[in-house]
């Protein structure tokens, strides 16, 4: 029987840390780590779980980790089917099939394309490719704006095309006369002619505008219809620094993380500029983000740290810092009373920077005076003035003043640590959960309570259970 | 120059807790309401070799100083004691002279601490006191014992070499100080490798300090910082708090607060190397209301020692200091130098009060590197009975 708790115990630990790895770990280089480090890292850990728990590990796909996980989860089930039993196979199927459905489709054709690196061409790769590729709506606009992809994934599944993809893949474009799908003829003249290349995707058509040296303020102009919203939201600060005209975009809908990670991009004076506008969209993106699980938290205090090493890295440019602030608006929407405190006190979040040193526990001292139902700590971390004081801090306060716990405390952290393949804890006592993308939060709020590690296996598997049926009934992209 | 045996320490500053990284221990040093009345500026270097020409003209025969510099320190103050702009935002003419000389850049220049203008100054960092160390005893014997070659009686130590590394060879160094959260008002940084105290760096102005701070990597340690360095990782310490005696949320402030002056506290005893000894103090030059100073510890093989260069306000406070931890093995010579002197380079004696023998002596000066001070056969002699 205590074999079987330990068993469970270590399971249940092991899954844990699993899933909050694959929500904040992108294999890139943070602040406190190189990208080697943590690309190193969380490939074991996948490793371990997929060689221990093949099930559990496929039903992470469900959990709303972040996409580069996912990718790595399609991998790594697909290139070991071996070892899976039949009914396993089945479930996997449907879970990698939706997965990929979910992701965007850049990513997903990048999955399939690291099945082809890694040379892994079963049958059921082969299924999987087919399936996803005739689940397209238009796959013929796939076939020019992800050309590269698409053909290398065809041609390595042995796929059979009967259409006109097949000739766009594989024959030589002067030995073709005219294309009878129109994008396919748009893409065969703008090989030669400079008009035809307005009629294709933005990232297809910049090369031909290369090769035709088409002045960049005219291409711009005039390929803005053709343009996603995250291409013109990638444009703005670039178009607005060389002097040239910038695509009008609906900040709005940009994602709430996104639209903080570009703010924090702009000069102060361009923040002051626009106040207005932006202030404007941060709220709409908030309630659009809120829409579908909003949720009323009551009293939220949140500590939110803006200490230099949230400048993030060369690779996540101020992601920590945007994801703090990102977070205190979200939880402002969902609090019925809210009050943030930042590690170095901000009299305009417009204004925000990353500077100064880790000093949690001040702020946390001023949160709990607040008297807070919940706080959130949105931090790396990285405690250093003075180390260790906001654990000593929170265990006082629970042992003397608030010892029914009345106050819950969760540690969002936004940084993966490699070494301890974890997100780095500041207190023993409190759960902390990793997270990419502040829409998360409400997912990670409802995941932070198997972080505390009383819960029973049972229930994390149920969660998950609960998790895997409502993301196959949605097959649709959200 | 006067020398006078005196106690430095950091009035005015307080020490904040430590940011580790590896074996690197960072203790920020903060000061509140700097009057900014001198300013600290970088001025980079790009040759590879800087030559300083200590006595007389740029180029002209006399004392000269070798080594590689990065950088230098422009100061700049007003008498008046209101705040003074920094040097960047000035207009500066070319320092020295360059020369190309079989692909190596080199730099000449003159003295350590040279005044460019009525309120500026050019200080070389480290190497003021690097030079106050290889100078000393740099006379060499007075007495012309017959052990003691022609050249050492003609020129002294002449030439008198020290080698150290760059801050880049000192492991997880670079990351520390990359990773490493400046402090609002900090103006220095008491550098630890494996928990040794290797350099204290202090300036007068905070926004000087963030300018300055990369500069930390450019300057030069002892030798043995680097294998401190390999060792692993400095622990982190953990304050407790005492539940006891908290019965309220401001208690609890309180018992953060005081967490914070325990920190202050622990890491100043780590320093009491440093600050709190007597130091072996020459006074340099003197400037307004300021002084710059070279100092020493007292060369005690047994102990850590450290040199250093500092300006004192004429209250007292440190304006500016860099310190540099001699490795053992420079203490060692620079102790023997010492020993030597003080009974007037008479090889005979020095050795009886080394509690040596004659030969055990000879062989000495011949190992920590000062061969060149004896006749080749009084070291093959030496050598010979040693057998």
């Amino acid at each position: 029987m205590t074999t079987r708790k330990s068993y469970d115990r270590v399971t249940r630990e092991d899954l844990v840390l699993f899933i909050n790895a694959c929500f904040v770990c992108t294999g890139q280089k943070e602040f406190y780590g190189d990208s080697i480090g943590q690309n190193v890292s969380i490939a074991f850990l996948h490793e371990y779980v997929l060689g221990n728990y093949r099930s559990l590990y496929a039903h992470a796909l469900a959990s709303g980790i972040n996409h580069f996980n996912q990718s790595l989860i399609i991998v790594n089930l697909l290139a070991t089917g071996k070892q899976a039993t039949s009914e396993q196979r089945t479930e996997e199927g449907k879970l990698i099939a939706t997965a990929l459905r979910k992701l965007p489709p850049q990513r997903a054709l990048a999955t399939l394309q690291r099945l082809v690196k890694r040379r892994v061409n079963n049958r059921r790769t082969r299924a999987t490719i087919r399936d996803y590729l005739s689940s397209r709506k238009d796959p013929n606009f796939d076939a020019i704006k992800y050309r590269k992809r698409v053909r290398e994934v065809v041609r390595h599944s042995h796929l059979k095309i009967t259409d006109e993809r097949g000739t766009l893949f594989f024959t030589k474009l002067n030995k073709v006369k005219q294309f009878q799908v129109p994008l396919f003829e748009s893409f065969r003249q703008a090989h030669y002619a400079q008009e035809a290349i307005y009629r294709l995707p933005f990232t297809v058509a910049e090369g031909f505008a290369k090769k035709h040296k088409i002045p960049r303020d005219r291409f711009l102009k005039k390929i803005e219809p053709k343009m996603t919203m995250q291409e013109k939201l990638r444009l703005q600060s670039s178009a607005a620094k060389s002097g040239k005209s910038v695509p009008e975009i609906d900040l709005a809908q940009v994602s709430i993380t996104r639209l903080c990670l570009y703010l924090l991009s702009l000069k102060h004076s361009e923040r002051e500029e626009k106040r207005a506008k932006f202030m404007e969209a941060i709220e709409g993106s908030v309630t659009r983000t809120l829409n579908s699980s909003s949720k009323n938290l009551g009293r939220v205090a949140t500590v939110l740290d803006r200490s230099y090493s949230s400048s993030g890295s060369s690779e996540k440019q101020r992601r920590p810092l945007a994801l703090a602030w990102a977070c205190g608006r979200l939880l402002q929407s969902m609090a019925a009373e809210y009050q943030a405190f930042w590690t170095l006190p901000v009299e305009d979040e417009l204004m925000l920077s990353a500077k100064g040193q880790t000093d949690l526990a001040t702020a946390m001292l001023a949160a709990l005076k607040w008297k807070p139902d919940l706080v959130v700590i949105v931090s790396d971390g990285y405690e250093n003035d003075p180390p260790g004081a906001l654990s000593e801090l929170l265990r006082v306060y629970w042992e003397k003043l608030d010892p029914k716990q009345e106050t819950t405390v969760i540690h969002v952290n936004p940084v993966f640590n490699a070494e301890n393949y974890i997100p780095h804890t500041v207190s023993p006592l409190v759960n902390t959960v990793g997270i990419r993308d502040a829409e998360d939060l409400v997912t990670m709020l409802e995941f932070a309570r198997f972080a505390e590690g009383s819960t029973p296996l049972s229930e994390l598997e149920d969660y998950l259970s609960a998790r895997v049926r409502s993301f196959l009934k949605s097959t649709q992209r959200s | 120059m006067k020398s006078t045996i005196e106690k430095i320490d950091l009035t005015g500053l307080t020490l904040a807790p430590a940011q580790v990284w590896g074996s690197v221990r960072l203790v920020p040093l903060i000061r509140d309401n700097a009057p900014g009345d001198l300013r600290i500026a970088p001025r980079k270097y790009s040759e590879d070799q800087m030559i300083v020409s200590l006595e007389r003209g740029l180029v002209d025969k006399g004392l000269k100083y070798s080594s590689y510099v990065p950088h230098g320190l422009i100061m700049n103050w007003n008498t008046d004691g209101r705040p003074v702009a920094t040097f960047k935002t000035q207009i500066a003419k070319q320092e020295g002279k360059c020369f190309e000389f079989e692909g190596c850049s080199m730099r000449v220049t003159q003295r350590m601490i040279k005044r460019e203008a009525k309120n500026r100054l050019r200080l070389l960092p480290m190497h003021v006191a690097m030079e106050g160390f290889l100078q000393l005893h740099f006379g060499g014997p007075d007495i012309a014992w017959s052990e003691y070659s022609r050249e050492a009686l003609a020129l002294g130590l002449s030439p008198r070499i020290e080698e150290s590394l760059r801050g880049q060879w000192v492991p997880g160094l670079e990351t520390a100080l990359r990773v490493f959260e400046i402090h609002e008002n900090q103006v220095g940084m008491l550098v630890f490798v494996s928990d040794e105290l290797a350099s204290a760096f202090v300036v007068s102005h905070p926004d000087d300090y963030r300018e300055l701070h990369r500069t930390l990597l450019e300057d030069f340690y002892g030798e043995t910082l680097f294998y401190y360095g390999l060792y692993g990782s400095a622990p982190e310490w953990i304050e407790e708090i005492d539940g006891e005696k908290v019965n309220s949320l401001s208690d609890l402030s309180q018992a953060v607060a005081s967490m914070r002056g325990k920190f202050s506290q622990l890491q100043s005893q780590m320093a009491d190397k440093l600050f709190g000894r007597e130091l072996d103090i020459k006074n340099l030059y003197n400037f307004s209301r300021f002084s710059i100073h070279h100092f020493c510890t007292n060369l005690d093989p047994a102990s850590e020692n450290h040199i250093g260069e500092v300006i004192l306000r004429d209250d007292g406070t440190v304006e500016y200091m860099k310190t540099y931890r001699l490795s053992a093995a420079q203490t060692r010579r620079a102790y023997l130098l010492s020993q030597l002197a003080a009974n007037q380079w008479n090889i005979t004696q020095a050795a009886a009060s080394l509690n040596q023998t004659y030969n055990e002596l000879i062989l000495r000066i011949k190992n920590a590197g000062f061969g060149y001070l004896l006749k080749d056969h009084v070291i093959k002699d030496a050598i010979k009975k040693a057998r």
